[in-house]
């Protein structure tokens, strides 16, 4: 078993018991299918003696009540299994929940594709304990069974039987995945880098075209589909060989038993019991051949969760120190031997000041707003008030909207907010009307990750929820991006307007900065200007430029 | 959902090969059903014999040859299902990737452009399912049960009509308890838990909860919904597993229908021990295939989607003996670029009317303009990603339309606003599609790459793309300025906002290295910068999709601009 199989059952340990109830009940539809063709044989053979009728109503009872109860039992088998393995999943989500929950910002900084797969390495979980150990245990204890049960009826041809059960169980379970190994071990890669190859085709097609690349691009893509079917034929091959030899199996280990059991002598009626029941305990054990195959497939993705489950919590943040919030002479580096992503920034945020931050895009802008919340660490220099919400908090550039109604998403930010809070912050963000115009109002369904919303909804919900949090300083990290013009204008003003505290705004669009106490000009991780709108503009550089760029192109080309 | 057929004959005509398989898959079918039924013969002379104490090796040796050769049919035809499966993926994806070459690069980067690849990428591979799971189940489901039929019919025809008339039942209860149902009902289970609804929802949500303090507080939800959810879905699944209970019952009263009397007939000597046994292990048999591919139907759904997804977006292939699309004409070079009266319509805007516009060999043209006004576009027409919806775009007199694009391609070095890293090291990506003794050092030098490449972990031999290193916007600017600078034959330099984006450093060497990319060639450029805007000898604006020249104080050059 490997270590992160150990971690799983550490975990599902309070509901061992409804696991085992499911694996005793799979076991039990076996053995009922079992017993059931024994039973039937044993019942015609005696039968062809003529015996009184009175001599078969035991055996003609035990058929029915096989028949039904094996179609009974495994209807309960598979609700019993995955009841106890959702309850067992249920546990495994709220635990990776609370595991990433309390790692910093940018461990959790994943990608959506990161996530997807951090949701299907959960249902491993699930396939690990429905279709591996569930089934793998069954299947083990019916072939002890098996053999109990012949050695009852004839001792001789138990050892043929459990010599069959250990080829179906054991051996041919190790050997198929002994023998597929390796060759699966290339599938994995190559099945990724074709799908990085769909990819570049189909995101780089303009790049390839231009450059006369396609037909290159497309030959190698096509050389990696024809290798990758190379690699399933073979693997295909060695598979069924493995299945066509458990059904070899079946049949062979049934004639020796037959011969066994004739050679030590068994009644006649016994020999055709044990040879149907042999085919059918030996089908019964080839399902941990499937077990192993799918055991296989499920390690790399066990092992991810399994890791996320066990890795140490970080140490906690130290509390934030009292005082004006702001920055202090902060640096902040995020690999070793980068370049730094903020040098030396000193920000005081008394309240009612309010401050912009502008520059080119990976100037450090989104870096200085979360050293500021204290989603990032600084390397040198101190930071006050970071790591509570309501000190440093506000719209960040990663905000999600949940699948969830308007309201639930608003009172994320204060859930004891009033009617009159959401309405005050929400006809601040522009959004207020649009809620009083649907049907539902605050219960409106705004759809996964706000999909029911058009971008510039999307973003004043995002920005209302950010108010409504009203917190010492007041983050905006593009408040208005999808927004029009106008409507941008209008936005910022009365953000301005209803926010008491301070505010630190990072904007790409200058215009209704002419009030703010301060502008920072960062570039490369550096302030390389701050001052008023109007001192800037009088100065030569980049806000200078910015700035004329977006009044009107007439002014530069003349 | 709409219903799939369990079979889609676009297969066999996309798929040629598959005919060869399905062949032998069919052979396979018919080969095992025979077996099965002569195996069930020699085991019921077997235990017939046996009954009586003896053993009658002649059929005990047949058994054990009958299974033998069924063993060797299971492996064929898992073997040619796995084979027709590999063929069918392998064919799909080389014939979805090839199909980049007739679609618009806007249209491919964009959403469509992106399922497509996931669909060549994973989607293919839910055919698996499909092709080794449910197909082969669906022709013994065909050749057993005719099979078994026969045989029952010589050796005692009442078991034969009971089976005859009670097979049916199998497929008619599945339509009534519903495999769609079923269907339905698992694939909203699959929704429900594989993505995990409100749990990815909540992941995705991790930084904005911790923004917010509620993180924490966020766990207990988190686990209560994660339960109401397994709630739900056993709910589903009660009634789901509830199917395969009723077919399984019918499958097991069947039997039992043809068990009892013949059970009575055996006490009252009217049947042989050996044909009562034959019946009842060649009864189960008839009903298993159907149930299995009952089954099975559900999981391999996904690949059918999969399938049906990639021939519905699979042009259809050109008719036998249509001719093959005929060799542009070649664009002589250098001569003038002329877009009469050019309108581009998207979908829902129009992004360039009634654009007329001469340039001149050796001209460098500006662009300027508010986003989303048509600039791109107007590029977009000059490499021919882009096709007029009215009008023309002459190169030396060729209409771009009809001519050899891969040929005009070549003659143009383009700078896009943000280069596509594919996944390979940095000399690909700057190589792409150049020999592959190009002078790469060179170009990095002029493109001002050569600092950036000497800076990364490996240099040249870096991995970028999805796997590898990402770079920074003015990094990633300079790889395509080298791509650029590679083409020492191009005539035309095409430019898309390279200094947008960029710090002031990047900025500095990339103007640099524009504007000596430029020399001597003919320049389209977008750009709102001065430096760059300095070196144009004329600035054109797009608005609303129409073109106007910005008269400056420098002398214009006498050049046609309408629009």
């Amino acid at each position: 078993m490997t270590a992160a199989e150990r971690v799983v059952l550490r975990i599902a340990r309070p509901w061992l018991s409804r696991l085992v109830g499911a694996g005793l009940l799979a076991a039990g539809t076996e053995l009922a299918g079992l017993a059931l063709m024994a039973t039937a044989t044993w019942l015609l053979i005696t039968a062809a003696g003529q015996p009184p009728v009175a001599a078969l109503t035991v055996a003609i009872v035990a058929v029915r009540t096989l028949a039904i109860a094996r179609g009974a039992l495994r209807y309960t088998e598979r609700l019993a299994g995955h009841d106890a393995v959702l309850r067992i999943i249920t546990e495994v989500r709220a635990r990776i929940f609370a595991t990433l929950s309390t790692r910093p910002a940018r461990a959790t900084d994943r990608s959506g594709d990161a996530l997807s797969r951090l949701v299907s390495d959960v249902d491993a979980v699930q396939d690990l304990l429905l279709r591996v150990l569930v089934p793998g245990a069954a299947a083990g204890l019916v072939a002890v069974l098996a053999v109990l049960g012949a050695g009852l009826l004839s001792p001789l041809a138990a050892l043929p039987l459990a010599a069959g059960l250990l080829l179906a169980g054991v051996v041919l379970p190790w050997l198929a995945s002994a023998l597929t190994r390796r060759t699966a071990a290339e599938v994995a890669p190559l099945r990724g880098a074709l799908a990085v190859d769909a990819v570049d085709l189909t995101a780089g097609a303009a790049d390839l075209a231009a450059f006369g690349a396609t037909e290159a691009a497309l030959a190698r893509a096509a050389g990696r589909a024809a290798e990758l079917a190379r690699l399933e034929r073979r693997l295909a091959l060695i598979g069924w060989a493995v299945d066509g030899a458990g059904v070899l199996l079946a049949g062979a280990t049934s004639a020796a038993v037959v011969l066994t059991a004739l050679h030590a002598g068994t009644s006649g009626t016994l020999v055709g019991v044990l040879a149907v029941g042999t085919i059918a305990a030996v089908e019964s054990a080839l399902a941990l051949v499937g077990a192993a195959r799918q055991r296989t497939q499920l390690g790399t993705a066990l092992s991810r969760v399994s890791a996320l489950l066990t890795d140490p919590p970080p140490a906690p943040v130290a509390g934030a120190a009292a005082g004006t919030p702001g920055l202090d002479a902060v640096s902040v580096t995020y690999r070793a031997g980068a370049e730094p992503a903020l040098r030396d920034v000193t920000l005081r945020l008394p309240a009612g000041r309010r401050v912009a931050v502008v520059g080119p895009s990976g100037a450090g802008k989104s870096t200085l707003l979360a050293v500021l919340a204290g989603a990032v660490r600084p390397d040198r220099g101190t930071v006050v008030g970071a790591g509570d919400p309501h000190r440093v908090g506000g719209l960040f550039a990663d905000a999600h909207v949940f699948h969830a109604p308007v309201r639930d998403n608003l009172l994320l930010a204060r859930p004891d907010a009033t009617d009159e809070d959401l309405a005050a912050a929400t006809s601040a963000a522009g959004f207020l009307d649009w809620v009083r115009d649907q049907p539902a109002g605050w219960e409106t369904e705004v759809g996964e990750d706000g999909g029911q919303l058009s971008g510039g909804q999307r973003q004043r919900l995002a920005l209302a929820r950010a108010l409504l949090l009203r917190p010492e300083v007041l983050v905006l990290d593009e408040p208005t991006e999808g927004l029009d013009p106008g409507a941008a204008d209008a936005v910022l003003a009365a953000v301005v307007a209803a926010t008491p505290g301070a505010i630190v705004l990072v904007t790409h669009r200058l215009s209704g900065l002419d009030d703010f106490d301060e502008i920072l000009v960062l570039d490369a991780g550096r302030v390389v200007q701050r001052g008023r709108h109007a001192d800037l503009v009088a100065r030569p550089g980049w806000y200078r430029d910015q700035w004329s760029t977006q009044q009107g192109y007439l002014a530069v080309a003349t | 959902m709409s219903r799939r057929r369990p079979f889609d004959p676009r297969l066999l005509r996309r798929v040629p090969a598959t005919r060869r398989h399905f062949v032998v898959l069919g052979l396979c079918g018919v080969a095992t059903a025979v077996v099965v039924v002569l195996q069930a013969t020699a085991l019921a002379a077997v235990l017939a014999a046996g009954a009586g104490g003896r053993l009658d090796r002649t059929a005990l040796g047949l058994f054990v040859g009958l299974v033998a050769a069924r063993a060797v049919l299971a492996w064929a035809q898992g073997a040619v299902t796995a084979w027709s499966a590999a063929a069918v993926k392998q064919a799909l994806r080389v014939e979805l990737l090839g199909s980049v070459t007739r679609r618009d690069p806007a249209w491919l980067a964009g959403q469509r452009g992106g399922s497509l690849a996931t669909l060549a990428g994973r989607g293919l591979d839910g055919l698996d399912a499909y092709f080794t799971g449910y197909l082969p189940q669906l022709v013994l489901g065909v050749t057993i049960p005719i099979a078994v039929l026969a045989r029952l019919v010589f050796a005692d025809w009442t078991s034969a009509l009971i089976v005859a008339v009670t097979i049916p039942l199998i497929p008619i209860f599945g339509a009534l308890v519903g495999w769609q149902a079923q269907v339905a009902t698992e694939r909203q289970w699959r929704r429900l838990s594989r993505l995990g609804g409100h749990f990815l929802d909540m992941l995705s949500g991790l930084p904005t909860l911790r923004a917010f303090g509620r993180a924490q507080a966020q766990v207990d939800v988190v686990r209560r919904m994660a339960d109401a959810h397994r709630a739900a879905t056993m709910r589903t699944l009660r009634i789901a597993f509830l199917s395969a209970l009723v077919l399984e019952l019918v499958a097991t009263i069947s039997v039992a229908l043809v068990a009892v009397p013949v059970g009575l007939r055996l006490l009252s000597g009217g049947l042989t021990l050996q044909v009562a046994l034959l019946v009842l292990l060649l009864t189960p048999e008839a009903y298993l295939p159907l149930r299995a591919a009952g089954s099975k139907f559900h999981a391999s759904l996904e690949g059918l989607t999969a399938l049906d997804d990639a021939l519905s977006a699979l042009p259809d292939e050109p008719a036998p003996g249509e001719p093959a699309p005929s060799v542009g004409t070649a664009v002589v070079r250098p001569g003038p670029i002329v877009l009469s009266g050019v309108t581009v319509e998207y979908e829902r805007t129009t992004a360039l009317r009634d654009v007329t516009l001469t340039i001149q060999p050796g001209e460098r043209v500006a662009i300027v303009g508010p986003s989303g006004a048509g600039k791109s576009t107007l590029l977009g027409l000059l490499l021919g990603f882009v096709r007029p919806t009215a009008g023309q775009v002459l190169v030396s007199g060729v209409d771009l339309a009809t001519a050899d694009l891969d040929a005009w391609r070549r003659t143009v070095a383009w700078v896009p606003q943000r280069a596509h890293l594919f996944a390979g090291t940095v000399a690909d990506n700057v190589r792409l599609g150049a020999p592959a003794d190009a002078d790469l050092a060179r170009a990095a030098a002029a493109a001002a790459l050569d600092e950036v490449v000497d800076a990364l972990p490996e240099g040249w031999q870096t991995m970028l793309g999805e796997r590898g290193y990402g770079l920074s916007s003015g990094q990633r600017q300079r790889i395509a300025l080298a791509r650029a600078f590679l083409r020492d034959q191009a005539a035309l330099v095409l430019l898309d906002e390279p200094t947008a984006r960029l710090d002031a450093a990047s900025e500095a060497a990339v103007v640099d290295a524009t504007i000596s990319l430029l020399e001597g060639r003919t320049g389209v450029f977008v750009a709102h910068r001065p430096a760059l805007l300095a070196a144009a000898d004329r600035v054109l604006r797009v608005e609303d999709g129409v073109v106007t020249e910005i008269l400056r104080p420098a002398p214009a050059l006498p050049t046609g601009v309408g629009g």
